[in-house]
């Protein structure tokens, strides 16, 4: 790895300018490198992060036919990553023009990591540089302990996809919450609700008693107030201290709570797999954000490269040869789901409603089709809220709230069906649907969605057991993966692990009303319990 | 319809036979086709994928395989050739083994098999392939059903078709087994290596010489050779005895308690040297005949299965005899026919009626023609559905009794139609006949069903090779 040539980023520096004026905020420092084949050969398996500790799964293909972004939930070819300072890899024989658009894509990739909440959590340090810290502890703790690292990676890469990515981010950007004690908050929103069931005339009472006195008096009314409290329940002075040792530690996820609670990673001689642990959690949680946001990271990266390219006035006359290449990369494919194509046109379109005043209550009450067409408030603000979107949306959110019928027709978009022609063995696509609901259904289903699973305290208790219970969402697990990963909990946990999961009992084609055969299936689930005890796995019917 | 095979099948249903072998060979007999090459679409693993031109060229493509490097750059991390990676292979092999001491399961697979080309023979692809698990959704757990897939953009009435996609890619009917699709990061290995792979990771028996020790046409070189006066290497130890004979017998020493090596005389040649000379090599060797059904019956799957374990099994073997394996192909339907390379056997167009007993027959008159046994330790696979127009094996058998007089192995692998639930005529015969248990060391048979995959193939290989029969799971 090189970095560029001087002049190049000295273009670098020019589109960093351009961008700026246009609104972008990003750090001023970037790296620019050069990489060839043989960098590639090394950087890919490690997702692009030059510093990524060693495993030897990097080194091997891995196979992939079940669910491969499920599996590895980031992109092996990145051209730039969310680093201090961000670094971006480049071919050595771009033209001049051709960088420029991609120095521009770069530029509005960089603005997204940097200013999208849903990457809020890496934005306080650089990840190269805790990757390189992490790859030597990992190096220095396999000179000592051989291949039992390697075992401990794997068995922790195999849940590191149930991190607790969302409540790592809720804990950003909290209101501050000191406006009352912790003492009084437990009181009326715990003690009162949940531990006593008090009726509301009761409850309203207590409130009233409080703020009385409070008034009565001033700073001692809080100190007052419990103690008549703790005349009439005398438990309850125990009951929020237990209540407070067990708000201390909130556990976010599986690996988090394995390092707290597990007994054989507390053994003192075990203690080096927590490290381990820790890693690879930390590593999962810096790349949770990127593959949340694909469609909107690459529609407003498309966006600006277009719209910052035909600016720019340095390479006139290559506006053809971009147009080539640009078209490559954000055409609506006939067939098929274009992220860059897609969120490109969904930011332009609601940057041209937000234009004209259309996301309004004035414009939701027009129900004429020509006055909606025709409604034009001048509010000019659509700049402005694409700006406000890419810093508070994720894929989920940005499809799910703005992708609509008016966006569909003016795309042509629709949902492809596939069906099995039996006569001529050929499988045909068609047209399925133009109906915005099918097709925001097919894109959410697309989206990136790890399954939710929970530790259950409350079954856990018998002889030591961990029981983890897998949310239903009309989603099976992959059933040959199972095994393995429970394996690798059980090692981690020390004591048998049980999984409650649904499975699939039949499937069949629905019976319309008049006993036609339609599209939808009629699917009966069943709950299981799958039980890993001493290395083999059992399986019960709940 | 072919006049011969006609006449054949008449002559057979004088004999009389089950309404339901009337039905197989019946269709057999009114498949046409003809047994040409199937051609595996050139190389096809596209570089630029991600800008194929066609229709439904993204259909099936996440919207999280596009990235940036590849759509704005066209950059992609090259493929690696087999040679850099072989150490890696033996590395991931022993790690692998190591798992399994340390009680854990085994994680390394031998992925796909992709099958060999024309050129540069005897070329297998092996993939060494692991997965990591993790709790993930199932998303395909209705794909079999029609589903909205993807999005689409452009003209078209809801309903209307856009584009279509056969179903079996490149084949149709009657293929012979499907080509493998070959997708980025694959090493390619020679069979030699799988061989070795086969050997080490799955425990295939090693090879035990039956003394059939012949000496080849193949010559080693080696300083084996002495020579007085010059040469390559001075053999100090027996120059140091002749020169001590000269000195004993020219009477210069007198007194063998107190040498004295100074006064010694020494003779240009007493001087004795190695040379180096042609040696003759003492290898085993062996000729494998490869027997494949390719009567209408085989289509599709059975094919591909059968073919898929030849590959494995003469990997092996040419691992086993270091190199020294030669290989014979024949295919059969009602007659047997010898093709020239693996290529053609393994790509021939699946037609006509079935007589396994055409198959062994031709091999036996091959040997006795060529006069193989004295050269050769020999080896016959054959691969069938099971069907035979010879229902009761008379014709058969005979054949395989006479082979077994001078093989060193015959492996039967039926791969058995899942409708199939009676067991075949080839299964039926030869276990009636009592030679599996007679001649057990020398005769196995191996029945899978037609989904079996390459983890039951090598175990069937095991079944086939190994010293000792395996018991039939």
């Amino acid at each position: 790895m090189e970095l560029i040539d001087q002049h190049t980023k000295k273009i670098m520096e020019g589109c960093k300018l351009r961008a700026r004026d246009a609104g972008l905020k990003f750090e001023d420092e970037t790296l620019e490198y050069i990489v060839t084949n043989r960098d590639l050969l090394e950087l890919t398996p490690k997702i692009m992060i030059p510093t990524l500790y060693d495993y030897w799964v990097h080194d091997v293909e891995v196979l992939r036919e079940k669910g491969k972004y499920e599996l590895y939930p980031h992109n092996p070819y990145e051209t730039v990553i969310n680093t201090r300072p961000a670094i971006s890899f480049y071919n050595d024989n771009n033209p001049d023009w051709l960088n420029v658009m991609i120095f521009y894509h770069v530029l509005a990739h960089i603005d997204f990591f940097q200013n999208n909440l849903y990457y809020r959590h890496t934005w306080d340090y650089d990840f190269t540089g805790h990757a390189l810290s992490d790859k030597r502890v990992i190096a220095r703790l396999r000179a000592e302990y051989g291949r039992w690292v390697d075992y401990i990676i794997e068995f922790a890469r195999g849940i590191d996809n149930l991190v607790g990515y969302h409540s790592e981010l809720s804990s950003y950007n909290r209101p501050k919450t000191d406006s009352t004690s912790s003492l009084v908050d437990y009181y009326f929103d715990v003690f009162l609700q949940s531990e006593k069931h008090v009726k509301i005339n009761v409850y309203v009472n207590e409130i009233e008693r409080y703020n009385k006195s409070l008034t009565k008096f001033g700073s001692q009314g809080e100190k007052n107030f419990f103690s008549e409290v703790e005349k009439k329940y005398p438990e309850f002075k125990i009951l929020f201290e237990k209540h407070l040792s067990e708000k201390n530690v909130p556990i976010r996820d599986l690996l988090q709570f394995l390092m707290e609670n597990s007994p054989v990673l507390n053994k003192s001689e075990n203690k080096w797999m927590k490290t381990v642990l820790q890693v690879v959690r930390k590593t999962s949680l810096f790349f949770q954000p990127q593959i949340r946001s694909k469609i909107m990271n690459e529609g407003w990266a498309s966006y600006w490269h277009e719209a910052l390219f035909l600016q720019d006035d340095r390479i006139k006359g290559h506006e053809v040869e971009f147009a080539r290449v640009n078209a490559m990369v954000t055409a609506m494919p006939r067939v098929g789901m274009n992220p860059y194509a897609m969120g490109m046109r969904l930011f332009t379109y609601i940057e041209e409603l937000s234009d004209k005043g259309k996301y309004s209550y004035e414009y939701q009450r027009i129900f004429d089709a020509y006055k909606r067409q025709q409604f034009d408030q001048q509010a000019g603000s659509g700049r402005e809220f694409i700006f406000s979107l890419r810093e508070n949306l994720d894929d989920f959110l940005f499809i799910n709230t703005f992708l609509d019928q008016a966006f569909m027709n003016k795309y042509k978009l629709f949902v492809v069906g596939r069906r099995l022609n039996q006569d001529r063995m050929v499988w045909e696509y068609y047209v399925k649907s133009r109906k915005v609901k099918d097709y925001r259904k097919m894109i959410l289903d697309a989206l990136y969605h790890p399954p939710h699973i929970e530790i259950d305290p409350d079954k856990s208790e018998e002889n030591g057991a961990l029981y983890l219970n897998h949310r239903f969402e009309e989603k099976p697990l992959v059933s040959d993966y199972i095994a393995n990963t429970m394996l690798g909990i059980e090692y981690l946990w020390g004591h048998p692990v049980k999984l409650e999961t649904s499975e699939v009992e039949s499937i069949e084609p629905k019976q319309g009303e008049n006993g036609d055969v339609t599209d939808e299936l009629d699917i009966k689930w069943r709950r299981v319990l799958f039980t890993m005890k001493d290395k083999s796995l059992s399986k019960e019917n709940l | 319809m072919d006049k011969k095979l006609l006449q054949l099948f008449h002559s057979i249903e004088a004999k009389g036979f089950t309404p339901a072998q009337e039905h197989k060979f019946k269709a057999e007999l009114e498949a046409d086709g003809s047994h040409d090459l199937v051609h595996p679409p050139e190389d096809t693993s596209d570089n630029t994928g991600y800008h194929r031109r066609g229709l439904l060229a993204s259909a099936h493509r996440n919207l999280y395989e596009y990235s940036d490097l590849i759509m704005l750059q066209d950059l992609r991390s090259p493929l690696v050739s087999y040679e850099t990676c072989l150490r890696s292979i033996d590395e991931l092999l022993e790690r692998d083994r190591q798992r399994e001491q340390d009680g854990f399961p085994r994680k390394i697979r031998v992925g796909k098999l992709i099958k060999p080309g024309r050129r540069g023979q005897g070329k297998v692809v092996v993939v060494p392939t692991t997965v990591e698990e993790k709790f993930i959704h199932d998303a395909n757990f209705k794909e079999s059903l029609e589903e909205g897939i993807t999005g689409g953009s452009g003209d078209g009435e809801e309903g209307e078709v856009i584009g279509e996609q056969p179903v079996r890619p490149g084949g149709g009917e009657g293929t012979g087994a499907g080509e493998g699709q070959s997708g980025p990061h694959e090493l390619e290995s020679s069979a030699y290596d799988l061989g070795k792979i086969l050997t080490e990771q799955f425990q295939l028996p090693n090879l035990k010489n039956k003394g059939k020790k012949r000496s080849l046409t193949r010559y080693t070189y080696d300083l084996t050779d002495k020579h007085r006066g010059f040469g390559q290497l001075l053999d100090k130890k027996a120059t140091l005895r002749r020169i001590l004979e000269t000195n004993l017998t020219l009477g210069r020493i007198t007194d063998v308690t107190d040498i004295d090596p100074t006064k010694f005389l020494i003779a240009p040649h007493d001087m004795v040297y190695r040379i180096l000379s042609r040696e003759k090599d003492f290898e085993s060797q062996a000729m494998v005949f490869f027997l494949r059904d390719y009567s209408a019956s085989m289509a599709g799957k059975p094919t591909e299965l059968v073919v898929a374990q030849h590959v494995l099994i003469y990997s092996w073997l040419l691992y086993q005899y270091a190199g020294q394996v030669e290989s014979r192909f024949v295919l059969h339907d009602t007659e047997a026919t010898e093709v020239e390379d693996f290529y053609t056997y393994y790509n021939s167009r699946v037609a006509g009626g079935t007589k396994v007993a055409s198959a062994f027959r031709f091999v036996n008159e091959t040997v006795d023609k060529e006069n193989l046994v004295q050269d050769y330790n020999i080896y016959v696979f054959h691969g069938t559905d099971g069907d035979d127009w010879d229902t009761e094996g008379e014709e058969t058998l005979p054949e395989i009794e006479k082979m077994l007089t001078y093989v060193n192995r015959i492996g039967i692998t039926i791969a058995q139609h899942s409708s199939d639930t009676s067991g075949s005529e080839v299964e039926k015969y030869i276990k009636k006949s009592g030679l599996l248990e007679k001649r057990a060391d020398l005769l196995r048979m191996d029945i899978m069903k037609e989904d079996a995959d390459e983890t039951r193939l090598i175990e069937g290989i095991k079944r086939l090779i190994s010293e000792q029969p395996v018991a039939a799971s």
